[in-house]
């Protein structure tokens, strides 16, 4: 593999352009202050609560499960005019994975135009024929979009030594992390003020009444004035912190499905002054188990007999449901042919080039170059599930192999990028790790809308390209230079 | 607001003010037990009245053969295996606040949060067995400051009504029990009333003191009386002065005001009730107590308290679906 990009660095060690003020005062602090910033901004995040649960894990003592996720000081910096161009990127994209999410729940025209296979679609797992015909406020199913992004060689032409945006992944159905965002900013502004007096950094605080302002956007036809909540599994979910932020950023409240209960057609809340009529649910639990009347009935997360209310259109649910439609690993391959065929443009951001094992010439292909490739399971998430082929023994490639074979229709590959790397604090001082990006994307059917950058997330094991939190990653701010 | 939510403030307030008094029981007994007594076992007394007062004799001596002073400190301040110990109700509040933490100020919240964690870390720290009485004083101020980031911060909305409820209504149990335990423990029955057994006894200034002290009682008791401690004035200052922060009716009085705040469609029997409690209260003659017995008196109130946690509960914070 050849050595990644670097986002502060250029060839011969240079600096580059958005990075040189930051790189001139890091030069000149005492490493003995950054170490005394970096166990403040930990001190900080534990008084504040900003944990995150680790299933299955034990504290020291085993008595809890709360982590911190790593938070690096170095910033990610984006230079304004790389982010113009992302941030139409990501609108065409999203716009484009909403239009393919309505059409398959109607007329189904791409399908019948045989851009995208019928039965990867049909018989997808994630396909949820409850939605069929069903119409949605402003026809937006994923009103919040993560889209994650990486920088790599240009694998058009690799020799040129620049480094190139990819879309690696869709998240359309719940995707979380954007608390970190805000309230890395907020460290940051906290422990080095002096760096935003000497950055036009873009802010990004007003996250939240984007968001309520999207959500109210699309309450049911004839709501004027929607009660808006945040459903939550509740306090030992992974991401708890986020969904109680969100809630109370909004000024909402946070529910559990126990607070909700259905009647007459119209979702309530069990409040002190009696029932009272919820018109836009933010849902931060999964379609399987929104309601236990129609999908898991093992599941008491959400409200029996939701699903009724919301095909009558008495209730929005965001994101919608059926979403993964969308961005299942085996749907994303089309997501450039999605966008021409919609919106009748090119598309923007790239896609990384996929090998879907469903096809006989591309498992051939997949399993002679496991060993170079990184393969996924199409419904996979979180970094489970996957094999990196060069950090893989020949034992791990020769089982994935077997494992692939037995059912190839559930797996992609793809090239293993090599992720642009970023300066970050270690135990040995500071060294190049790997990083991705997760801007959030809103749509409301009127507009759509992302705060400047997203979530930066790095790979804080040498050499490793997995950025997940729940397998040993962490945070950095992302600022987007304003020129 | 949701009535899970009110459940969880409700809840909060009720369990660090449980802390904050157990803090203060314990440290009275602590402290008692440092001067000299004329009899062996009034330590012992001490002690076992204080494991009754949260009736809790049966749990501790499942796990403790002796009744000493270390044990119960240890079952009483670290034992998270004992739901009241001063662990498992700073941890409650804590868990409490961190289910609702979007309906708290951020100052509230992180109070909570911190002193669980600083909990956590003075309980490894051996300082605490040699100087308990360190931690009691932390326990209090830590309470002290619960309370007043919530009146200093929050709205005065529902979200304070339901945690100043919880906050009065676990006070008033507390400190009945307390004047219960303390004045049985000195007569082996009942102190005042047609049975009492107090011919003979001798007043002891350091037993009365010490109540006063536990709910910081002894300068206001001087203040409100100007004279030595009698027994009799002991109970009326914690039972029926409305000036006297812990006392019966300044909890009953502030609890009536926070319920009205917040009273609903089907809670007019629960808020009729305390008002009831209140009434009886401020109306009463203290003489009126004692001749029917105080301990009579304090079970009774006991149980009305009880009751109006109850309807409290059902009225707001668990309601069935309408």
């Amino acid at each position: 593999m050849m050595s990644a990009y670097d986002e502060m660095h250029g060839a011969d060690q240079q600096v580059r352009g958005q990075y040189q003020v930051y790189q001139r005062w890091l030069a000149q602090q005492p490493p003995e202050q950054m170490q005394a910033r970096r166990s403040e901004a930990e001190m900080i995040f534990r008084r504040v609560g900003i944990t995150f649960a680790v299933y299955g894990a034990k504290d020291e003592d085993g008595s809890g499960t709360e982590r911190l996720i790593p938070f690096d000081l170095i910033p990610r910096v984006i230079p304004s005019a790389e982010w113009t161009v992302m941030e139409a990127g990501l609108a065409q994209r999203v716009t484009a994975l909403n239009r393919f999410i309505h059409d398959v729940y109607h007329g189904q025209d791409i399908l019948k135009a045989g851009i995208v296979p019928s039965e990867q679609v049909l018989e997808n797992a994630q396909f949820r024929p409850e939605m069929m015909g069903v119409n949605v406020p402003g026809n937006v199913y994923s009103h919040i979009a993560g889209i994650d992004i990486v920088r790599a060689e240009n694998l058009e032409d690799a020799a040129d030594g620049s480094g190139k945006y990819y879309v690696l992944e869709d998240n359309l159905r719940v995707p979380s992390g954007v608390s970190y965002m805000l309230e890395n900013r907020k460290m940051m502004m906290r422990l080095f003020p002096e760096l935003f007096a000497m950055h036009r950094v873009a802010p990004v605080a007003h996250y939240p009444d984007l968001l309520l302002e999207t959500l109210r956007a699309v309450a049911p036809a004839g709501v004027n004035e929607p009660t808006v909540v945040v459903l939550t599994p509740g306090m030992y979910n992974s991401a708890y912190f986020e969904h109680t932020f969100l809630a109370q950023q909004m000024g909402v409240e946070l529910v559990e499905g126990q607070d909700l209960f259905v009647k007459d057609g119209f979702v309530y809340m069990r409040t002190t002054q009696g029932p009272r009529r919820v018109d836009v649910i933010y849902r931060r639990v999964d379609d399987d188990f929104l309601d236990p009347s129609v999908f898991r009935a093992d599941s008491t997360l959400g409200c029996a007999g939701l699903l009724d209310v919301y095909r009558a259109g008495n209730i929005t649910l965001s994101n919608a449901v059926g979403t993964g439609i969308a961005d299942d690993k085996s749907i994303y391959p089309y997501v450039p042919k999605m966008i021409e065929f919609y919106l009748g443009e090119k598309p923007i951001l790239s896609n990384v080039p996929t090998w879907q094992c469903r096809g006989k010439d591309d498992l051939a292909y997949v399993l002679a170059h496991m060993h170079e490739l990184v393969v996924k399971e199409v419904h996979g998430a979180g970094g489970y599930g996957m094999l990196v082929g060069p950090a893989a023994t020949k034992a791990e490639v020769q089982a994935f192999k077997a494992v692939v074979k037995a059912n190839p229709t559930n797996y992609i590959a793809q090239p293993t990028l090599s992720l642009s790397s970023c300066p970050t604090f270690v135990e040995s001082g500071i060294a190049p790790r790997h990083i991705d990006l997760r801007p959030y994307v809103l749509s409301s059917g009127k507009n759509v809308q992302t705060v400047p950058g997203g979530l930066t997330r790095v790979a804080l094991q040498e050499g490793s390209l997995v950025v997940n939190s729940s397998q040993g990653g962490g945070t950095k701010d992302t600022w987007v230079l304003e020129d | 607001m949701l009535s899970r939510t009110a459940d969880h403030l409700f809840w909060m307030a009720r369990y660090m003010e449980r802390a904050e008094n157990t803090a203060r029981m314990l440290d009275v007994n602590y402290q008692t037990g440092l001067l000299p007594q004329h009899d062996d076992n009034a330590e012992e007394e001490g002690w076992r009245g204080l494991l009754s007062i949260s009736e809790l004799t049966e749990s501790f001596s499942k796990k403790y053969e002796q009744v000493t002073a270390r044990n119960v400190m240890e079952f009483m301040v670290r034992d998270e295996t004992n739901p009241s110990s001063i662990a498992s109700c700073v941890r409650a509040a804590r868990e409490n606040a961190r289910a609702v933490r979007g309906a708290l100020t951020t100052e509230v919240w992180e109070t909570q949060n911190q002193t669980w964690l600083e909990f956590m870390r003075v309980l490894k720290d051996p300082a605490f067995e040699r100087d308990p009485s360190s931690l009691f004083e932390w326990v209090k101020f830590r309470s002290h400051l619960s309370r007043g980031v919530t009146v200093g911060t929050m709205l005065q909305d529902e979200a304070l009504h339901f945690l100043r409820i919880g906050t009065f209504l676990e006070r008033a149990d507390n400190t009945a029990r307390l004047l219960d335990v303390k004045f049985q423990a000195l007569a082996g029955g009942d102190y005042f009333g047609p049975t009492a057994a107090k011919e003979g006894l001798e007043v002891d200034f350091y037993h009365w003191s010490a109540i006063l002290r536990s709910v910081s009682g002894f300068e206001i008791y001087r203040k409100v009386y100007r004279n030595v401690i009698h027994p009799e004035k002991v109970a009326e200052l914690l039972i029926l002065r409305p000036d006297m922060p812990r006392s019966l009716a300044a909890c009953l009085n502030d609890l009536v005001l926070n319920l009205e705040m917040v009273s609903n469609q089907q809670s007019s029997e629960t808020v009729r009730r305390a008002g009831r409690l209140r009434a009886d209260l401020k109306y009463v003659h203290i003489d009126e107590i004692l001749a029917t017995g105080l301990h009579a008196y304090l079970t009774q109130f006991l149980d009305r308290v009880n009751d109006i946690g109850v309807g409290i509960s059902r009225d707001f914070l668990v309601p069935m679906a309408a």
